[in-house]
């Protein structure tokens, strides 16, 4: 269920806007802040909301890649495979991530803890190669910089 | 009209328009996809690529989209040029990267735009070769068979349903090469226009799940122009016929009616053609509630001659949903004083009325375009998506006029589809929509009035009023109200070509007036407002202009005449009013003939009934709201003793008048009603008569390509049967006959070499013209009479008060299921709901009644049972009877009654 | 030599406060504007001043302006637009403006709303650059609360909305249109042109829609003049330009140079040169929809002109350096990767195209290749050819993949006939 403090944040998010339209990225962001992703009952949830059909929603969900309409884990890792990242020898680097997480791209730890994901040039070439995770950007990658970074989460976790 | 050249030829073309329609209308072969004669450019496929060349000095020039370029004085365009033929082999070739190439197994082979543009494209050879995404497929509905897999990402689906239609449940997901059309989960398309994507997909994705259940190929359909039968807009049709069964209807175009498109219910109501309760052979009743048998044909004559010879009287029931011939036959049998309508007397008032008001009214009736380009609406008391679907189609996209008009001046062209959406945003209107309830246009009204019909009776004659017709105002309105009223007033006064649409559906002659008066007023103000009503059935107009009795009027004669013999023409009177009253008529069944082509609780009843043709194995002229007469050419031949109720009735004309009566064909008939009743003179002119021929040939109902047909009965007999011969009209039954373009009212098909889909029609645009200048349109039969002689209608009734222990009923409509034909239909029929009775929830609160509980209403000494539904756009005091469905007996609405809710036991 | 956009940025450092941003001289144009200008008057500048987009077209920003209807006419409301979504791979100029001088920008885009008499502005941001959000945002509060926006800005009676607006994600969102789209919350397809946004933009009314690059020179434009801003340009184009470099060098990164800066000196003095064992071989010079460059070409000055002289762009002017130990085909590849995932899906020749390209591309790369995949390979450059694609996303993902089998063709040749990458370990 959508807090009242979500659903208070969507309304004024279409208050912005001249039309309900508009929120509708903007809602999908609030709405998967908390919880992750959205799943088919929050899609509902937040259309009721916007006083729009889920469909609507979706065709916008399903357009953007940063609205996940399917569970991720609790931290997310944007991988950069663009091309200044590849030069500087990203493939190895997510070889490691996934052999360490024992998962590939587009999958989720077992613990729930991590998902692995590419994304597009993080305009961090001048470190590259480069990889966020949720909202940190980290540059300058070595294996052993990408262990000790997954430590620390893991161990922020306990 | 501009010079434009092409390939170095000058060509003349209108300024403006964008240069892929100027090429089609010309006649060049140029291949595009995102296009649609409707829904115009977005510029999307990069199909319709041409060369433009700056001047005749320019030897280089540049690829542009023909359908995104305006044509203008000296525009200089190349089709043949290599670089772009080059381009358009290339787009094909990446449309069909992930294609399936299924087209054996495709219904949509062999009418394909897909299939056309890769043969006229030179794409033969297949160079990629990973491997091919693939997309799940939704299952939605009755109506429509989804294979996404087949899809070149054109975007027309999306921007049919969405844009144009309205409809909000389908969508296109995802992104890049994995774009999805469909809706958000399988389920029910819910927009009344959803069987156009069949026609508007140029290619696979989407099929009609009707033809699938019996599919023919499309050159083997044997087809011919057509009528709508089940309302009263009188869309045009191409129905498709196969070893004597109907298989499916597509839209014929008529820039006046239906243009490109239909609604669901024209579209897949056809199948009662084929159902177990079609009638096939005359029948005899031997004894009173015993079925009655095949007698055979001339046994039934006689004994239907010998059963009507000692009457004095024969009273004849007609049928607003059978040909103008048939009605007229059968007033022919049985003489002016003792022919009725076959309709209630309630009903023969309200028909009445309007067509009066319409011969009272300024201009003529508006037909769907101009409803279309009506830059103001008004929509009183009318549910027009259930009862009228296309006029509510035409009204939704007249909310588009205005602001297009608005565009011009930022140089949009007028068919620039995405910029005109952009630049009007949400933007639509001006749209009135003042109904008993909420209806489905109400997304686009810029004002929204819900009342009862006497409320409505008074906001109509406010609004006459405020537009200085000397009449009283309506005393007590609300301050919001009132300023609605001056709004509409102003925006229709203002308006360069003002609409207003009423019709029948809320049951009241005073509404009728009232929308007149508002026509009327702005008449006297030197405005051309439109004046439109949407009637109950295919041929209610038409019958209204014939004229005759009530059916009430003759139960009393049957009541007291007791030698008189009924004979009741295509028409189930059960349906017209309640039981109780048809007692007289039912009690001497042995004195009842029917002709029709349905069984139903009236033929159950007569004596003899003998099978007539249904739309599809006749020829015939219906009337539409507009008063515009059509033509419908058969399609098929009727199975066994199947023939028109008006041959039917020819044979049991008494000898003499035989001779009379020369009817030996269709011609006949026409010309017999022309001189009879002169104000149907215009029928003559709405089709050529059975003696023309081009050049030499008739028109052939079967394809060029028509396979087998020689060997189509070898199963049964070696030999090769003929064809059967059509007396009644310039068609033949066979693929021997003229093959080409013919004006359209006339035209089986719509075909051109090389383009075998439904596009081929933009290919005529240029030839459509002058085609439709010898064209056989439809004739209006309406004459206008001076208004000046009529008065204004002054009457105003109370304002609606809620009543302690009554509720006031009223009729809402289904467009699944309230017709009486389409809902034999089984795709139809899983879309009819149950029926029920709507409340305010308040009202339903007080009265103890959960969603789905039963209700009893006793309404003219019937009890009725219902399911209960709730509805917030009703007043409070007021409850909707969902009138026609099956179950729902019929009902004179509105009046007040009592509701109970039913305990069960 | 002058570095007026880069003069408060200190890598690594908090960017300069309201104060400070004020103690350099900031908000100093803005007054001279508001006070002494009008809009017509800080258009005529920034015309004259020849500033050309830093978004990759290099349109002229004052021409664009002009567009714009103007007087009490004009539909409004009107928009300006912060084009803040860099994605275009290997560009990273954007985010070190927005952090290291936020305050820059929001003048910048005060200036040039006030120009067209703009009453909305919004800022659309890339959703990656959290610390370029975070820090716009103080700064645009700390501008409200200053009242250089908001109500009757500096007692002038202009008035200026300011929201920031963060992207859901799609390289779609940076092209024009595609953001319009974007910001009204549908689908970040491309418009039509024409209608030019400037007439009917965002919501259908009129808008402007400017890099932050861009928009970041208005403010010293406004205060120091047309003159000398062009004079600030070491070749035919006027001003500086944010330059930048990733690859095999050794020092990655980003310098304000004067516009028409060799890329010699830029990969040499600037990026240090290439990292010890590697070599330079080619080089793509304004973000990833830009074609390749060779050695030959290094004396070219970076401008719009010179380098379309030599058959690139000079787009977003930082390059991605090419070495000998990174393969061509494999480069190729990965940018065209890139685009196919990132066409939105509505013109055939992007959207069935490049799938395809990259498919055929990963095929050459690890030996499955055949000699007439290189002739697909043209066909594919040639069906998205400027003009025959419905915006500029496809023509941009052509130009690597031309130049590259123009310049790079017997690599292409190699992995066909070794039926392997001679890169990568056998
Ligand atoms: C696919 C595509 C992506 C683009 N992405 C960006 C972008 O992220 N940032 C940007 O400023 N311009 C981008 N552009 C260029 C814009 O369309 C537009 O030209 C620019 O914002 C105009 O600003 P300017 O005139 O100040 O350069 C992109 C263009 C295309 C075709
Ligand atoms: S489904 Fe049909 S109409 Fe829709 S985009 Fe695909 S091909 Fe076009
Ligand atoms: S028909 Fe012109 S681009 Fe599709």
């Amino acid at each position: 269920m959508l807090t009242t403090e979500e659903q208070r944040e969507i309304a004024e998010e279409v208050g912005r806007y001249p039309n309900t339209m508009a929120a509708i990225p903007e809602a999908l962001k609030i709405a998967q802040r908390a919880r992750g992703w959205v799943s088919d009952e929050t899609l509902r949830e937040v259309a009721e909301v916007l006083g729009m059909l889920p469909a609507e929603l979706d065709a916008i969900a399903t357009f953007y890649n940063l609205i996940f309409r399917r569970p991720v884990g609790k931290h997310v890792i944007f991988v950069c495979d663009s091309v200044s990242c590849w030069i500087m020898g990203y493939e190895d680097l997510l070889r490691h991530l996934q052999v360490k997480l024992g998962i590939t791209m587009g999958e989720t730890t077992r613990d729930g803890l991590f998902t692995l994901l590419p994304i597009a040039c993080l305009g961090a070439c001048d470190i590259a190669p480069a990889m966020m995770i949720d909202e940190t950007l980290y540059g300058h990658l070595t294996a052993e910089k990408i262990d000790s970074i997954l430590a620390a989460l893991i161990h922020e976790t306990d | 009209m501009t010079t434009i050249y092409i390939d170095n030829r000058p060509y003349e073309v209108a300024e403006g328009q964008n240069l892929l329609r100027a090429c089609l209308s010309l006649g060049f072969n140029l291949p595009y996809f995102c296009w649609h004669p409707a829904m115009h450019s977005v510029g999307a496929c990069r199909q319709c690529a041409v060369k433009q060349f700056k001047d005749e000095n320019d030897t280089k020039g540049r690829i542009v989209m023909a359908c995104m370029t305006p044509a203008s004085e000296g525009t200089r365009i190349s089709i043949d040029d290599p670089e772009a033929k080059a381009f358009r082999a290339g787009v094909i070739e990446l449309l069909m990267v992930n294609h399936p190439h299924d087209c054996p197994v495709c219904d949509e082979g062999g009418e394909c735009h897909l299939q056309d543009m890769t043969l006229m494209t030179g794409h033969t050879y297949r160079r990629y070769r990973f491997a091919k995404r693939t997309h799940r497929n939704q299952d939605l509905g009755p109506f429509v068979t989804h294979e996404m897999n087949r899809c070149i990402a054109c975007y027309r689906c999306v921007r049919f349903y969405r844009d144009y239609a309205g409809g909000r449940d389908f969508d296109v997901f995802q992104w890049h090469n994995n774009v999805y059309f469909g809706r958000q989960s399988d389920g029910v398309l819910e927009n009344e226009f959803s069987g156009n994507l069949v026609e508007v997909c140029p290619t696979g994705v989407f099929t009609d799940k009707t033809l699938a259940r019996h599919y023919a190929r499309k050159w083997d359909l044997q087809t011919a122009p057509s009528i709508c039968v089940h309302c009263s807009v009188g869309c045009n049709t191409i129905p498709g016929e196969r070893y004597g069964k109907l298989r499916r209807i597509r839209n014929r175009y008529n820039r006046e009616v239906n243009g490109y498109f239909l609604c669901d219910r024209g579209r897949y109501g056809y199948e009662f053609v084929n159902g177990p309760q079609r009638i096939r052979r005359a029948m005899f009743c031997y004894q009173p509630e015993t079925a009655a048998e095949p007698f055979g044909r001339l046994a039934a004559i006689e004994r239907a001659r010998v059963l009507l010879e000692p009457c004095q009287h024969v009273l004849g029931i007609g049928s607003p949903r059978a040909s103008l011939e048939a009605n007229f036959a059968l007033w022919t049998l049985v003489g002016p004083d003792n022919f009725y309508r076959g309709v209630s007397a309630k009903e023969c008032r309200l028909t009445d009325t309007a067509i009066d008001m319409m011969r009272s009214s300024d201009m003529p009736a508006p037909s769907l375009h101009d409803v279309e380009r009506s830059d103001a609406v008004l929509v009183l008391g009318e549910d027009l998506t259930n009862t009228a679907p296309m006029l509510a189609l035409a009204v939704r996209h007249s909310t588009l006029q205005r602001e297009i008009d608005l565009t011009e001046k930022l140089h949009i062209h007028w068919w620039d589809d995405a910029a005109i959406r952009v630049a009007l945003q949400q933007r639509r209107g001006p749209l009135f929509v003042a109904t008993p309830a909420e209806t489905k246009l109400d997304d686009v009204a810029t004002h929204i009035y819900h009342g009862v019909p006497d409320d409505l009776v008074r906001f109509a004659q406010a609004i006459a009023e405020a537009l200085t017709a000397p009449i009283r105002r309506p005393e007590g309105m609300s301050p919001d109200l009132t300023a609605l009223v001056e709004k509409v007033a102003e925006t229709l006064y203002l308006a360069q070509r003002p609409v207003i649409v009423s019709g029948v559906g809320c049951g009241s002659e005073e509404l009728i007036r009232a929308a007149a008066n508002i026509a009327k007023a702005l008449g006297s103000a030197g405005r051309r407002p439109g004046l439109a009503f949407a009637f109950p059935e295919c041929n209610s107009v038409g019958l209204g202009l014939l004229g005759g009795g009530s059916l009430e009027e003759a139960c009393r004669v049957a009541t007291t005449d007791r030698a008189a013999a009924v004979v009741v023409l295509e028409n189930n009177l059960f349906r017209r009013v309640p039981e109780p009253q048809l007692r007289s008529l039912v009690d001497r069944s042995r004195h009842l003939i029917a002709i029709d082509h349905e069984e139903n609780e009236t033929t159950d009843f007569a004596e003899i009934v003998f099978p007539s043709a249904s739309f599809a194995e006749s020829d015939g002229t219906l009337v539409n709201y507009e008063g515009r007469a059509q033509r419908f050419f058969r399609v098929l031949v009727g199975a066994e003793e199947t023939q028109e109720s008006w041959r039917w009735i020819w044979e049991l004309l008494p000898k003499e008048q035989q001779a009379a009566h020369a009817w030996e064909s269709f011609d006949g008939i026409q010309a017999d009603l022309a001189q009879t009743m002169p104000a149907f003179a215009p029928i003559l002119q709405t089709s050529p008569r059975a003696v023309v021929r081009i050049v030499g040939q008739k028109i052939a109902r079967q394809h060029a390509r028509f396979s087998g047909r020689t060997a189509i009965h070898t199963d049964q007999d070696v030999r090769e049967t003929p064809p059967p011969v059509d007396r009644d009209s310039p068609l033949t039954f066979s693929m021997e006959g003229y093959q080409r373009m013919v004006p359209l009212s006339i035209a089986p098909r719509q075909w051109a070499p090389g383009w075998n889909s439904p596009q081929a029609l933009p290919r005529f645009q240029e030839e459509l013209r002058s085609l439709q200048e010898l064209d056989y349109r439809g004739q209006t039969l309406i004459a206008r009479l001076p208004s000046e002689e009529s008065g204004y209608f002054a009457s105003l009734p109370p304002a609606f008060e809620r009543r302690p222990d009554e509720w006031l009923l009223i009729s809402l409509y289904h467009i699944f299921g309230a017709e009486e034909l389409s809902v034999l239909a089984p795709a139809i029929a899983q879309l009819t709901p149950p029926p029920y009775l709507a409340l305010h929830p308040d009202d339903a609160d007080e009265l103890g009644l959960d969603q789905d509980d039963e209700v009893e209403v006793k309404i003219g000494g019937q009890t009725l049972r219902l399911a209960s539904r709730w509805n917030l756009s009703l007043a409070r005091g007021v409850a909707g009877i969902s009138v026609g469905l099956p179950g729902v007996p019929p009902l004179e609405l509105p009046v007040w009654a009592g509701l109970k809710r039913v305990v069960s036991a | 030599m002058e570095a007026p956009l880069t003069r408060n940025i200190r890598p690594n450092e908090m960017p300069p406060d309201l104060k400070a941003y004020e103690k350099s001289g900031g908000y100093q144009a803005l007054r001279k504007a508001l006070g002494t200008m009008t809009p017509m008057e800080v258009q005529k500048e920034v015309v004259d001043s020849q500033l050309r987009g830093r978004g990759g077209a290099g349109f002229l920003t004052g021409l664009k302006w002009s567009f714009v209807p103007m007087g009490t006419e004009s539909r409004r409301p009107k928009y300006l637009i912060v084009n803040a979504d860099e994605m275009e791979p290997g560009t990273f100029k954007d985010r070190l403006l927005i952090e290291g001088d936020p305050h820059q920008l929001i003048e910048g885009l005060i200036l040039s709303a006030y120009a067209i008499q703009a009453e909305i502005a919004y800022i659309f941001l890339r959703w990656a650059y959290k610390t370029a959000g975070r820090r716009l945002q103080t700064a645009i509060e700390e501008a409200q609360a200053a009242n250089y926006l908001g109500r009757n800005i500096l007692g002038s009676g202009y008035c200026l909305d300011v929201s920031l607006h963060t992207s859901a994600g799609r390289y779609m969102c940076g092209e024009e249109t595609g953001l319009l789209n974007a910001l009204e919350g549908r689908r970040a397809v491309p418009r039509a042109k024409p209608p030019y946004p400037q007439v009917c933009g965002l919501w259908g009314k009129p808008t402007v829609v400017n890099n932050v690059e861009t928009l970041c020179n208005v403010p010293h434009i406004v205060e120091r003049g047309a003159t000398w801003f062009q004079r600030l340009g070491a070749g035919k184009d006027s001003g500086t330009k944010l330059f930048g470099a990733s690859g095999r060098v050794k020092r990655p990164g980003l310098w304000e140079l004067p516009m028409g800066t060799p890329i010699r000196d830029i990969l040499e003095e600037y990026a240090g040169g290439m990292q010890n064992g590697y070599r330079f071989r080619g080089l793509i010079p304004g973000g990833a929809s830009t074609d390749f460059l060779l050695e030959t070409h290094l004396d070219t000055k970076m401008d719009f002109e010179a380098v379309t002289a030599v058959g690139s762009r000079l787009g977003t002017g930082t390059m991605i350096i090419l070495d000998n130990r990174t393969c061509p085909v494999g480069m190729v590849a990965n940018l065209l990767t890139f685009f196919a995932r990132e066409s939105c899906g509505w013109c055939t020749p992007c959207r069935d195209n490049l799938p395809w390209a990259a498919q055929t591309l990963a095929a050459i790369e690890t030996g499955r290749g055949t000699d007439e995949d290189l002739e697909i390979l043209a066909f594919q450059c040639r069906m998205m050819a400027p003009g025959r694609t419905f915006c500029a996303l496809a023509p941009g993902a052509a130009e690597p993949l031309q130049s590259a089998l123009k310049y790079f063709r017997e690599d292409f040749q190699r992995h066909i006939d070794q039926r392997r990458c001679p890169w990568r370990q056998p």
